[in-house]
């Protein structure tokens, strides 16, 4: 077993535990790093694949921008208690078990596929050049219509998040949840 | 010329359209215009047409009505002598009665006004369409168009729930008679392979006589619902609740004579079919006498006049069935205008006594309508078969051809002659002479109508006079029967072997019964009083009880199977199933509500679950 | 390395994620699920990515290229989506003081 393959197993290890952190945390910030924990591991896997640019891209975007977005909205909700309330027992049981009944149909199906090999450690696709020469030569105009749908998704975000004339919370909504909390029990 | 005879049913079209559409809009002196200035327009075009025109067979197209597989039904109109003379009646008539109708209907309000020359221009361009057709299948959409007018406009006071129903029943025993068209049809395009008049009549020799003979009686059953013979006459007398107008156009000068158009039209057809001819003659002597017979004793003026034209309809049909078609259409064009002109007269009269229309409550009329009576007076005359009327000339020549061809039928065409005088003029001397018996306020009211009602009269008064000259004899004239010759390229010239002195004799007879039923009529109700009927009288006055007879042999049983069906093939059958579908989604819907519950998580599970199963069944079908 | 090694493991983080979708009622732990869900596909987008280029020989310098090209594009959409997705949530919390995700049950009506 080659330090590559360690590493692989280290990473492997690391990147199921944490996510495993992250369904099973109380507190949403430590779910929160919990995930950040598994971007890292999945960048690591990233540059053992030697695709460095998207190892990069994969810190910078997620780990870095859209988890801090996370941390940022549970901050501002105060929700870093451990508020939530649970689901039902069976509810719970009944989900893990179909997740794990996927898992279970997945593998079944999967396992006898014909074993090739990946590269790691080697290869120049995953390089910075090379993607971007194939990026910009074939793909110019899905690029491009990126950076439109995020165009849209900004305002869109900033149409949703902008706050109404009416300051605060809506009676009738606030009503509506009150008795859907008194219906449910809770 | 294509255009221009295009323009002739067109121009009603537009009329309606334009009165339809915009009846709560325009004026009523804007919408009278409208109505009988299209009608004029027709008019004046199918004079032109007349004159000028080449009439021939030949179908002048327009488009593909309908094309499936080897069939082909032009769009297409054919001109010819037959048809351009019913050209000329219908919308010479129409005219007439379109301005008449201007003044008579003065008091509707002002969308029914609009609606009413609304449905009238659409019956013009729906009767156009039928004798201008140059096809059973463009002649059927005219026949059918004509139908739905006439239920239209005999239930144009449809507050009034009498005549909803008699709407109803014109409508449903001119669908039996449609029935019958349609069959009749079918049956054409199934054996000869087109509907086209020229291609069906050149191809008869190809035909087997049981064909023929199916063939014609199935179209007589479709003139006997249109043109009102035993035994679906009933609806006529009942189409009276319509306004009077109406009655003149529709139900005595144009739509009730399809049926004799269509089989003048076809007779090429019934030339070859003995049996059927002779079932016409005798259907058609046997309504022209029960039909004469039932108008001697109704007091309603309309109802009069409706059987009379069931009556003069069966002597139409009595021609045809003796192979007389000139005849018969020469009748049906003298008829046009002594019965509108009679109609209207008496549209006339109804507006002078404000409404009333039974006869026992008018009398002495005379003196203060006197435009009225003398116009009423010449169309009796024409009716009863005076010479040198219009009535006469039509009448003797139908009369001629029975006595040619079966003396029997010849006999009851005099009788029906003999009673048609006396009926008419007992009509004319209940309503004009003696002395008034109606209440005081109408008798205040009685006034002559306005020029819009009485020039009509005139004109049609004239025609009446001198309509027949079209058609005088040989006898009379050297170089007669004008008429039979003008329409030979279509119908085959009927030649008399007939003795001119027999003739003579004949016309004498029938000319001196005629003016004895009038001088007995004068005798019997010059002073009319209140009279007391026999049993006899009752029968008659009662209509020989065939709408009872209808009635319980046919409606009532049919009423009882559809309640008998109603309550166990629709309650427990139909809607059993119909509901239960219902029921069943209802109760599945609420047995699944529990998946919809709103909850994202819920349908996440459900779509983890899916998958799940999707992947196995692969595995199942994989192995 | 095997190709089925990644297979599993992003096998395993993708239902790992699933279960955190159907066991949780914080949406934004919902969401973040989903954004590991997406990382599970991402990484065995690369991981093929890398087969098929080994599998293509060394001549074929690019080939592949586009596994990871794709990652890149939906790492764009999955930022847009969290956008968009976050905004909802923040408005959401403002009108119900809450972010459970049993509460948005008025899909139902």
């Amino acid at each position: 077993m080659g330090i590559t393959q360690l590493l692989f197993w280290i990473l492997a290890i690391a990147s199921l535990f944490s996510a495993l952190m992250v369904v099973t945390s109380k507190n949403p910030v430590y779910s929160v790093i919990w995930l950040i924990i598994t971007f890292f591991t999945i960048s690591g896997h990233y540059v053992l694949l030697n695709a460095q640019f998207l190892a990069i891209v994969n810190i910078i975007v997620y780990a870095g921008a859209i988890m801090v977005l996370f941390l940022f909205v549970i901050m501002l909700m105060n929700l870093s208690k451990e508020t939530e309330p649970q689901k039902n027992k069976w509810l719970r049981l009944i989900g893990a078990l179909a997740g794990g009944c996927l898992m279970l149909v997945l593998v079944a199906a999967l396992k006898d596929t014909a074993g090739k090999d990946a590269e790691l450690g080697t290869g120049s696709i995953g390089l910075i050049q090379n993607l971007g020469s194939v990026l910009f030569h074939d793909y110019v105009v899905p690029f491009e219509i990126s950076s439109i749908l995020f165009l849209s998704a900004m305002v869109g975000a900033v149409v949703i998040g902008k706050k109404e004339e009416r300051t605060g919370p809506r009676e009738g909504n606030r009503q509506l949840v009150e008795d859907a909390k008194e219906s449910m029990g809770v | 010329m294509k255009n221009l005879i295009a323009l002739v049913p067109l121009l009603p079209l537009i009329g309606f359209l334009v009165n339809g559409l915009g009846r709560k809009h325009l004026s009523k002196g804007l919408v009278g215009a409208i109505g009988s200035g299209t009608v004029l327009g027709s008019f004046l075009i199918s004079l032109y047409i007349f004159f000028k025109g080449p009439l021939s067979a030949t179908p002048v197209r327009y488009f593909d009505f309908i094309q499936a597989g080897s069939l082909h039904i032009p769009f297409a109109f054919q001109v010819d002598q037959l048809s351009s003379l019913f050209l000329l009646i219908i919308t010479g008539v129409g005219f007439l009665i379109h301005v008449y109708s201007t003044a008579y209907m003065h008091e509707e309000k002002r969308e029914h006004f609009g609606r009413y020359f609304a449905y009238l221009n659409l019956f013009v361009f729906s009767m156009l369409l039928l004798v201008m057709g140059s096809n059973f299948v463009i002649m059927f959409i005219g026949w059918e168009g004509v139908g739905l007018c006439s239920y239209l406009l005999i239930g144009y006071w449809f507050k009034n729930i009498d005549y909803t129903k008699a709407a109803k029943k014109a409508f449903v025993m001119n669908r039996i008679g449609d029935l019958g068209f349609l069959l009749a049809v079918f049956w054409i395009i199934a054996k000869t392979g087109s509907v086209d008049f020229g291609t069906v009549f050149a191809n008869v020799g190809k035909l087997t006589s049981a064909d023929i003979t199916g063939i014609t009686l199935l179209l007589f059953l479709g003139a006997t619902g249109k043109s009102a013979q035993i035994p679906l006459y009933t609806w006529l007398p009942d189409a009276m609740a319509g306004p009077t107008p109406v009655s003149a156009l529709i139900h005595a000068a144009t739509m009730v004579t399809a049926g004799i158009y269509m089989i003048a039209r076809s007779n090429a057809l019934f030339a070859h079919a003995d049996v059927t001819n002779t079932v016409i003659a005798i259907i058609g002597a046997a309504t022209a006498l029960l039909a004469a017979t039932i108008a001697l004793r109704q007091n309603d003026i309309k109802k009069v006049l409706a059987y009379s034209t069931v009556s003069q309809l069966g002597y139409m049909f009595l021609a045809l069935g003796c192979g007389a078609y000139s005849a018969a259409v020469f009748h049906v064009m003298t008829h046009a205008f002594f019965k509108a002109l009679l109609f209207l007269g008496s549209g006339s009269v109804i507006h002078a006594v404000s409404g009333q229309q039974d006869i026992r409550f008018m009398g002495g009329l005379k003196g203060k309508l006197k435009i009225t009576y003398l116009t009423f007076f010449i169309g009796c005359l024409a009716i009863a078969g005076i010479p040198p009327f219009s009535g006469f000339f039509s009448k003797d020549a139908i009369l001629l051809s029975a006595f040619e061809h079966d003396k029997f039928l010849y006999v009851i065409g005099l009788l029906t002659a003999a009673l048609t005088a006396f009926y008419m003029f007992r009509l004319l001397f209940i309503t004009f002479n003696g002395s008034f018996r109606g209440t005081e306020e109408q008798r205040h009211h009685i006034h002559e109508s306005p020029a819009a009602m009485t020039i009509p009269l005139f004109v049609l008064a004239v025609l009446s006079i001198i309509g027949g000259f079209v058609g005088v004899p040989d006898v009379f004239l050297h170089g007669g029967e004008r008429l039979g010759a003008f329409l030979s390229p279509v119908i085959p010239e009927a030649h008399h072997e007939i003795a001119h002195n027999t003739e003579m004799l004949l016309m004498g007879l029938t000319t001196i019964i005629a003016i004895g039923a009038i001088v007995f009529a004068w005798i019997r109700y010059r002073n009319y009083k209140e009279e007391q009927n026999g049993s006899f009288g009752r029968l008659l006055q009662n209509k020989w009880y065939v709408d009872e007879l209808y009635d319980s042999v046919i409606v009532r049983p049919v009423n009882r199977l559809g309640a008998v069906s109603q309550k166990y093939f629709e309650r427990s059958g139909i809607d059993f199933l119909v509901n239960g579908v219902g029921r069943l989604v209802n109760y599945g819907g609420r047995q699944l509500r529990w998946m919809q519950s709103g909850q994202v998580g819920s349908y996440v599970l459900l779509m983890v679950i899916s998958m799940v199963l999707f992947f196995v069944l692969q595995f199942f079908l994989r192995k | 390395m095997d190709i089925r090694y990644y297979l599993f493991l992003s096998l395993a983080l993708f239902v790992i994620g699933i279960m955190g979708v159907l066991t949780r009622r914080n949406a934004i732990i919902v969401f973040m699920c989903i954004e590991l869900m997406l990382n599970a596909v991402n990484l065995l987008l690369v991981a093929f990515s890398k087969m098929h280029h080994l599998a293509a020989g060394a001549g074929a310098s690019t080939v592949g290229s586009e596994g990871q090209l794709f990652v890149f594009f939906i790492m764009v959409v999955a930022a847009a989506e969290v956008s968009v997705g976050l905004a909802i949530i923040v408005m959401l919390y403002r009108n119900t003081h809450s972010v459970d995700v049993n509460f948005l049950n008025r899909l139902k009506h």
